[in-house]
Order: C-alpha cells, then structure tokens, then sequence
C-alpha cells in the first residue's frame, strides 16, 4: 500500500487550508417586517413574499 | 455522461420518477398550490405547463393522451373544463415557483409552486365564501395579537 513518505509540515497544511474559509450568507431586511433574510425567499418570520402572504406563520414559544 | 442532457435525476429510477412526477402534476392541477422541494418544482413545471398545453388543445386525442398521464377523471376534467379556459389567452407561463428556504428535518430547499392567474378566479367565484374566511382569519388573528404584544415586551 502506497503511503505518505513525511509528515504534512504546519505550513503545508495551512496552505492547503487558505480556501477553506466561509462566507457569510448576504441577508437583506424583509421588506414587510424588517427581519433579516434570505433573497429572493419567503420571509420565514412573517411569511409574506413580494406583498403578499405566501405561508402563516404561527406563532413560536421562545 | 449526462453532458447537454436535460432534466433532473433527483436519485431515481426512471419509473420512481415518472410515477412521482404524475403524483405531483394531479396534485398540482387538483389543488392548484403544493409544497415540494425546490428541484421538484423546477421539474414539475416543464410536466405542468405541458399537461395545460393538453387541456388547451382540447381534441379527444389530447384529452386521452392526459388521462395517460394524470391520475383519475376528475382532474382531468377540471383541467380541460376549468382550466384550459382560463390560460387560453396566456402563452405558457402558467405556473410560479416561490422559494420557502430550508426544510425542517433534512435543510432541503423547499419550494411552493402554484398555478397563476387564480387569484383572481377565486374573487370572480366566491366573494361570500372569502367574507366567511376572513371572519374566520380575524377571529384566529386576534387571538394572535393577544400573543404578540407580549413577544414585543421580551424582546
Ligand atoms: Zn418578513
């Protein structure tokens, strides 16, 4: 079986890791509540989509 | 290879496919509003528009050839009586896909997909009915609204 001959090195490893990083998601405000969301989805927190109710959203115990 | 191929696989044979893609356009055409995954809707739309395409044709060849695809009568019915007039002016185009966001339980991408143009059916057809609803919808919403002054207080 074909093994490695060394031992991946800090600085290999970190620079195999450089592309590794992630992004944040781009949320924008609802324009029918102002909470934070996904583009080009229904609101899950009032449920509305361009204007009008797609979905009810009930209520949640916090 | 699947190069220039179109159409999505979803992780099915091609008969577990076909047989839930007949599922989805009877329950489309019968309810006129479904819930599905995002890819389903996407692929359900090309089944859709097609099966309309039917009911505007309206030959006796045409309806045989829905009610190969479609399951049961009665929708095939409402398809080629209800339906295909209202979408006789419209070319193609008659259904909209509305992203949910992610599924509970396995994050899949959830999508509602509807038929247009049914609005304003609706308010043709039954403004008693939609009075009796909202009466209904404001009983429901003002039990809500006792709910949700509290929520803004925590907040
Ligand atoms: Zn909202």
């Amino acid at each position: 079986m074909p093994l490695p001959k060394r031992k991946t090195s800090k600085c290999r490893r970190d620079k195999r890791r450089t592309h590794d990083a992630l992004r944040a998601p781009n949320l924008v405000p609802c324009p029918n509540c102002a909470e934070k969301i996904l583009p080009h989805r229904m609101c899950p927190h009032c449920g509305y989509y361009k204007g009008r109710a797609i979905k009810e959203v009930e209520e949640r115990k916090t | 290879m699947r190069h220039r191929k179109i159409g999505r696989r979803l992780s099915r044979t091609w008969s577990h496919r076909k047989a839930m893609f007949r599922n989805l356009v009877t329950s489309l055409l019968d309810r006129e509003q479904i819930i599905t995954t995002e890819a389903k809707a996407k692929e359900l739309r090309r089944v859709a528009e097609r099966m309309i395409t039917l009911g505007k044709r309206g030959t006796p060849h045409a309806r045989r050839q829905a009610l190969s695809y479609i399951r049961g009568t009665r929708v095939v019915s409402k398809l080629f009586e209800e339906l295909a007039p209202r979408y006789r002016d419209r070319p193609g185009g008659y259904t909209r896909i509305i992203k949910l966001g992610p599924r509970r339980g396995d994050n899949a991408p959830e999508a509602m997909i509807e038929l247009v143009a049914r609005e304003k059916e609706k308010a043709k057809k039954a403004p008693p009915e939609k009075a009796k609803k909202k009466t209904s919808a404001a009983a429901a919403a003002s039990g809500k609204k006792a709910k949700a002054p509290a929520k803004k207080q925590k907040k």
